[in-house]
């Protein structure tokens, strides 16, 4: 297979999971939707009359006026196609086509600082943030890691080796919000050095908005830097490790070509593929943040923006972030499976 | 993956430090949990949630040991349940005495005191409460009469220290102290020098007595309360819940969750993979492809949507984490598969018409083991932090106190802004030694089923 081909299944099969996903998305907040859409209809047809009192006057009976109300909110229902279930496959139909073309509709209660409740809107205010702070990270993360891990993976058992890999192995077992919270604790309020909430209190167009965004970001990031470098140095490590037992490395060996020009050169070359990989992965994944980190936080991202719609059941921007979150996350696993497959042609073959 | 037998890992294991450190670690979590699921009587888990259960525990108390390392003792929140009881009858007055004894050893005033009963009586007998100081005072505190009743009835009442009679009682006696008691509450100065209005160190007996006159009259339940700001030895939160009980429960839960999805995905995904890879074809093809649909689902905001959606029982959620975990164990039992099943006694066995059920168990699972063991270490500890972080979102089954709920309730109550570091440590500490005993068992295999990392 050669890799543009490989590249056209694996988009095939990526575009199929997405539209799974929504399907899946939609199937469990379907119902939920439907009874909102239609409260929040009954409740438009009964203050647009109430703004009006001539309609009202012009009924005799209490009766005839409420079937009056109810036909108006039958008759939008249908014009809606609501009158339909949300399972009928027009409607699913409707909702995936509106949701691939980026239009999700208008949010129930929660609005964008600028006070639009367009989800799109929203969604594209808190994207950046979430990208200036977790793809921040992850950049620090893989630079140390790799320096790291090649420097331990030069000397096996070392102690440098030693202190990384449990340092390693113990932060991976860690929550990262946890670690928030003492971080919060220690360095917000027993000694007063950084803001316990990520939000900046200023609004987003003052000038100093930036500068205020970028002190209210250390500590999140210095945590999630801390809790991360460690498995990326452990993880570079061993694939160094891995390869510095192959043939060809102990033939240089041989030769006499002095130790760090083999690790610095031959071996992180061959150790590429997974790294880059490993990278590409992580960093569009960190796209979509960390919903549980940014809570802890209270970074105003798009972990937070989840976390508020599921708390207040706010379904156009639930279904909304889980679609744009898959994206990142489908676009992240097929630059990989491309990085790979480029890589190493033995995974395009299916063995 | 080659050919290693039992006896070999186990050897190799035990040779290696981290895996015995794990094993240690893990052999002490399950002993925390056996004793939690003897010692602590089922119930009260199921109270955590409810305040009443918990009334007679102190706010955001500080674990007692802190008074070991700190020089200014903290006072302890004191239950005094076992008073020494006396009965005395002369002619017609029967006389009913419990006495509580108390050191009080403190550089500072208990935050206030309780004297919980409930007595059964018919007429209206009389209680009176004193206090006999370690400076010898005796301090009148209360002396008032229960509702009257002409049949036999039982009374329960609480009397708080803040109780007007008592202050009222007590400022009757003020010419024994050297300043004025207008300002103070019952507790500061009934634990008071006389001198000085500071705590006075010593053995305090406090006496209830009940006299009841032509009638019998008796206290069924008797329990007195110093209020202290230091309880237990893990503290207590804002709703006055014992930690080290929510902590000492969340131990076989978390065990629980994290055995339970470690084990059922590492199953599922090694018989899918081990399946898939045997068959072979179009079998595997389409087997990868829902396994590729799954791997690509994010799982937290998935997880999120059907805690909310479906149900957020313990249970449910246990499975929801199987729907994701088996996903790369699969992939990888696959691969094995595949390698193994190009080898010669595979084929031979195939030629010689066994069943591919047994093919498989016999020569392919086996194979697979030491692998599957080292998965399902390595996966428990995320198991153990995705439950604990929804729980933390607050999509957690309300009725199991679990270690991420504890840290919700942390972080609501605003402990990390009021410097309540024992309900913020010990959760996370316990998930990450539990996580940790995982982590050293699954590395410590892995590096004798994968030798090339030994070195």
């Amino acid at each position: 297979m050669g890799l543009k081909r490989y590249a056209a299944t694996r988009m095939v099969t990526m575009f199929g999971v997405l539209m799974i996903t929504l399907l899946i998305t939609i199937a469990l907040v379907g119902s939920n939707m439907d009874t909102i859409l239609k409260q929040g209809i009954g409740f438009q047809v009964r203050t647009e009359i109430t703004e009006n009192p001539a309609i009202a006057e012009s009924f005799s009976s209490v009766n005839e006026f409420e079937s009056f109300i109810q036909s108006q909110i039958d008759q939008r229902i249908k014009v809606l196609g609501l009158d339909e279930p949300w399972y009928s496959p027009q409607r699913i139909g409707l909702t995936m086509y509106k949701i691939l073309l980026l239009d999700f509709g208008r949010a129930t209660f929660l609005t964008s600082d600028a006070g639009s409740s367009d989800v799109k809107d929203i969604i594209l205010e808190k994207l950046p943030r979430t990208i200036l702070l977790f793809t921040t990270a992850t950049i620090i993360i893989s630079i140390m890691g790799i320096f790291l891990g090649a420097l331990s993976s030069s000397k096996v058992g070392s102690l440098t080796d030693r202190v990384t890999s449990s340092f390693a192995i113990i932060s991976s077992s860690f929550p990262v919000w946890w670690v928030g919270m003492l971080m919060i604790f220690l360095f917000a309020f027993t000694w007063q050095i950084f803001p316990a909430r990520a939000t900046p209190d200023i609004p987003s167009s003052d000038p100093r908005y930036i500068g205020a965004l970028l002190y209210h970001m250390t500590l999140p990031l210095i945590t999630i830097v801390m809790i991360g470098f460690g498995s990326w140095a452990y993880l570079v490590r061993n694939f160094m490790v891995g390869i510095m037992q192959e043939d060809f490395i102990m033939a240089k060996k041989t030769i006499g070509i002095k130790k760090n020009k083999i690790i610095y050169t031959h071996a992180l070359k061959n150790a590429a593929p997974p790294i880059v990989t490993i990278l590409a992965l992580s960093l569009s994944g960190s796209l979509g943040g960390a919903i549980i980190t940014e809570a802890v936080f209270d970074w105003p991202g798009m972990g937070r923006l989840y976390f508020e719609a599921i708390t207040v059941m706010d379904l156009p921007v639930i279904i909304g972030s889980t679609y744009i979150l898959t994206v990142f996350f489908l676009v992240s696993i097929f630059i990989a499976d491309i990085l790979y497959g480029y890589f190493d042609p033995r995974v395009r073959t299916g063995q | 993956m080659s050919s290693i037998s039992p006896q070999e890992i186990k050897q190799e294991f035990l040779k290696s430090k981290m895996g015995i450190a794990g094993i240690t670690i893990l052999a002490i979590l399950v002993a925390t949990s056996i004793i939690a699921i003897i010692t602590i009587p089922i119930e009260t888990f199921q109270e955590w949630n409810n305040p009443g259960s918990w009334i007679s525990y102190p706010k955001v108390a500080i674990p007692i040991w802190v008074n070991f390392i700190m020089t200014e003792k903290i006072p302890e929140h004191k239950i005094l349940e076992t008073p020494n009881i006396q009965t005395n009858s002369r002619g017609e007055i029967s006389l009913t005495t419990h006495q509580f004894g108390l050191n009080f050893d403190y550089n500072d005033f208990p935050s206030d005191f309780i004297y919980e009963f409930s007595s059964e009586y018919s007429g209206s007998p009389l209680l009176k409460m004193s206090v006999l100081r370690p400076d010898g005072i005796k301090l009148e505190l209360l002396s008032t009469s229960l509702p009257f009743s002409n049949s036999k009835t039982i009374h329960s009442e609480r009397i708080f220290s803040t109780d007007g009679s008592i202050k009222k009682n007590l400022s009757l006696q003020s010419e024994l102290f050297a300043f004025t008691l207008d300002r103070l509450s019952a507790e500061d100065i009934v634990f008071s020098k006389t001198q000085i209005n500071e705590s006075l160190k010593g053995n305090y007996i406090f006496s209830i007595d009940l006299y009841a006159v032509n009638s019998e009259a008796q206290i069924l339940e008797s329990k007195l309360i110093i209020g202290g700001k230091a309880f237990g030895i893990m503290g207590t939160d804002e709703l006055r819940r014992d930690l080290a009980i929510g902590l000492l429960w969340g131990t076989p839960l978390a065990l629980f969750i994290g055995l339970v999805v470690a084990i059922a995905s590492v199953v599922m995904g090694l018989l899918y993979g081990i399946y898939a890879g045997f068959k072979g074809k179009k079998t595997d093809e389409t087997m990868m492809r829902f396994n590729d649909v799954i791997y690509a689902l994010p799982a937290l905001p998935f997880l999120i949507i059907l805690s909310v959606t479906i149900s957020n029982s313990i249970f449910v959620l246990v499975g929801f984490l199987m729907i994701f975990g088996w996903v790369g164990i699969a992939k990888v039992s696959r691969s094995m598969t595949l390698q193994i099943k190009t080898r010669g006694y595979v084929d031979a066995a195939n030629m010689m018409g066994q069943k591919d059920s047994k093919i498989i168990l016999k020569h392919i699972v086996p194979q697979l083991l030491p692998y599957a063991f080292a998965s399902i270490a390595i996966s428990v500890p995320a198991a153990i932090t995705t439950e604990a972080g929804l729980s933390f979102l607050g999509l957690g089954d309300p009725s199991f106190p679990t270690w991420g709920q504890i840290l919700r309730d942390a972080n609501i109550f605003g402990a990390a802004a009021r410097g309540l570091w024992w309900w913020i440590v010990p959760p996370g500490v316990m998930i990450a030694i539990t996580g940790l005993a995982f982590v050293f068992i699954g590395n410590a295999l892995d590096a004798i089923v994968n030798p090339k990392l030994k070195r």
